[in-house]
């Protein structure tokens, strides 16, 4: 194998960056949602869909937890490994100098992926420690960590960090323990009874003590897809920080965090084709530099004296410590998969199979979906209640027919208890899913209160 | 049989339905009663939900009723029901022996089948431990069950 530099890959993305099946596209022409048989050529790619679970082939319903990934990721990452494997940011050694490349590459890509440039995209464990790094950096700078220059990101008590009640709790509790190292006070925007924003709400609770508002772009139970530009313009008017938690968006729709003008962004590889152990941080130019670091320790400062240090500025401030390197660069393959297959058009088959999803769901009697009801927009992802029959048992009962879904709240139990739930099952989609697959998952859910001897109205029989 | 069903036995999904002592009022529930015989224990699985709230009372040396109010899935909920009805009359050292040999089948993952003769219905559990997620679901009435009737007896 000759030694090819990510970036080379990121503009030829040769033999085994292609997906399989994708016809380039016109640039000109609208772009259509991936087909059925495209799907099905796709799914080559990824070794683990061919696998059987229970007997069964494996239908993995799963992907809004976690993805799988193409061949392209897997070699991407041993390719790392085989040729280029050694320290980055340090020693003079040329697998040192192509090992950093590689790493830089890679943070490059990622960030042109989401419309960011690479000074703006920090490389974090996941979205979860990306959104912890924001909260301790936040607080570093209340108690004066780096000074005025940091006035902006300062919480005090009377100052408010706004969230929703439909977050994930990676997207809650970091802020509700912000507020208790501040005293500020946290607030949330609620849902109506469909799960949607309520913008009135919104509108009423955005005012000038609003420091900071926190929101996920897509509810990973809903599926719905929030206003966020409406949100972050109404954040902007008084002057409050915006920070957006992609990490139901960036897998499954066109990106591009600049249009949408949000100060912060989240989002996970291990969501989108990519390894676990790597995930960014987006921040806009300007305000990276002004935070104080999270994390502190090597690799990412400049003077060190034994009382105190001067930091590098970002993206290196806030990564301390040896990094998830053949990660990142498997993470870029990821994206770079994602790209070539056509982000409009992963959305358009994603948003059909959520379609598919929901009506099926919807004529299945005792069956309620959560979120947005047929014919509304949601992402290819559809949380359900099966009438009597708790959550776990729905999972237990698809998992005899192969088909993996999740169980219980989803890491977002306020938003279950506003529903009135305590658990339910989600079956969420990607690119590699085919209707047939929803198909089967349908036939089985509306096998499930037989199997238990519930009736529609939950009664047992 | 399915592997399904030998998880889900028609015992299981029977008592799942008729919830025998399931019916503690959860206005009853907030203030454990600290009365001599009586014990209560709340217990939660953090990973899907499930809960329950479980009174022993013990008169006379023996277990006089074990009542219990929960939500959870149908292996969490026939438990607690198989649960109260083996406990009814046994004497309290024997019940912690119950709930003992009940948890060594549930953690045997597979290795173990329960002795009818030994836990009653409790023994068609045997197919749970071969689902290490599950387990929890049919351990949470007998793991608030020891707790509760070590508080009964001990008041
Ligand atoms: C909306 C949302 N936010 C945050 C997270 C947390 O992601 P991670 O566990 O990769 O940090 C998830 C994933 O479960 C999610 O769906």
């Amino acid at each position: 194998m000759t030694l090819v530099s990510a970036r080379t890959q990121r503009h030829d993305p040769g033999q085994h960056g292609r997906p399989q099946g994708v016809e380039p596209l016109d640039r000109a022409s609208v772009p259509v949602a991936l087909t059925d048989t495209e799907v099905r050529r796709i799914r080559n790619d990824f070794p683990i869909l061919e696998k059987e679970v229970n007997g069964k082939p494996l239908v993995y319903l799963d992907s809004g937890a976690t993805s799988q990934n193409p061949v392209s990721v897997l070699e991407a990452e041993q390719e790392f490994y085989e040729q280029r494997n050694a320290a980055v940011h340090r020693g003079a050694h040329q697998l040192a100098v192509d090992a950093t490349d590689a790493f830089e590459d890679a943070r490059a890509t990622v960030a042109g992926f989401v419309g960011a440039t690479d000074s703006e995209l920090v490389w974090t464990a996941n979205a979860t420690a990306g959104l912890n790094l924001l909260a301790y950096s936040f607080s570093n700078a209340s108690v004066g960590h780096a000074g005025a220059a940091a006035e902006r990101f300062m919480l005090a008590p009377g100052d408010e960090v706004l969230v929703t009640e439909m977050e994930h709790h990676a997207n809650l509790i970091p802020w509700q323990e912000l507020c208790r190292r501040t005293g500020a006070t946290l607030k949330f925007i609620p849902i109506d009874d469909d799960g949607a924003l309520r913008l009135e709400e919104a509108d009423r609770l955005i005012t000038g003590r609003t420091k900071v508002l926190a929101f996920t772009h897509v509810s990973n139970v809903l599926g719905s897809i929030n206003p966020v530009q409406e949100l972050t313009a109404m954040a902007h008017r008084v002057g409050a920080l915006v920070v957006l938690d992609a990490c139901q968006s960036a897998p499954h729709l066109p990106l591009d965090l600049k249009a949408l003008d949000v100060d912060f962004a989240v989002f996970s590889g291990h969501k989108m084709l990519g390894p676990t152990g790597i995930g960014a941080l987006y921040g806009r130019a300007g305000l990276l530099d002004a935070m104080p670091p999270f994390l502190t320790g090597g690799s990412m400062i400049t003077t060190v004296s034994m009382s105190e240090a001067q930091y590098l500025p970002a993206p290196q401030r806030f990564e301390a410590g040896t990094q998830a390197v053949s990660q990142a660069v498997a993470f870029a393959a990821a994206v770079n998969y994602l790209g070539e297959t056509g982000m409009e058009r992963i959305h358009r088959w994603e948003m059909e199979l959520g379609q598919r999803l929901v009506v099926g769901l919807q004529a299945i009697d005792g069956v309620r979906v959560l979120g947005p009801v047929a014919g509304r927009d949601r992402t290819g992802l559809a949380a359900f209640d099966v009438a009597g029959v708790h959550a776990h048992d729905v999972g237990q009962f698809l998992d005899a027919r192969g088909i993996a879904v999740r169980v219980g709240h989803h890491c977002a139990q306020p938003l279950h208890r506003r529903l009135g739930l305590s658990a339910s099952t989600r079956a969420s989609t990607y690119l590699y899913n085919t209707t047939d697959e929803i198909d089967q998952l349908l036939d089985a859910v509306s096998n499930v209160r037989g199997y238990f001897g519930v009736d529609a109205s939950g009664e047992r029989r | 049989m399915s592997d399904l069903d030998v998880l889900y036995q028609q015992i299981i999904l029977d008592h799942a339905k008729v919830r025998t002592g399931g019916d503690l009022p959860e206005s009853e529930t907030a203030a454990a009663p600290v009365f001599p015989g009586i014990g209560q224990s709340h217990q939660l699985n953090p990973v899907c939900g499930d809960e329950i709230t479980l009174r022993v009372t013990v008169e006379d040396g023996k277990v006089a009723s074990v009542r219990w109010n929960g939500a959870g899935c149908a292996i969490s909920m026939a438990s607690a029901s198989v649960l109260s009805e083996l406990a009814e009359g046994v004497v309290p050292e024997e019940l912690l022996g119950l709930i003992g040999n009940f948890r060594e089948v549930m953690r045997s993952r597979g290795k173990l089948a329960g002795e009818e003769e030994i836990l009653g219905d409790a023994a068609a559990f045997s197919g749970v431990s071969r689902y290490p997620a599950r387990v929890k679901c049919a351990m949470l009435a007998w793991v608030a069950a020891e707790e509760a009737l070590r508080q009964a007896v001990a008041a």
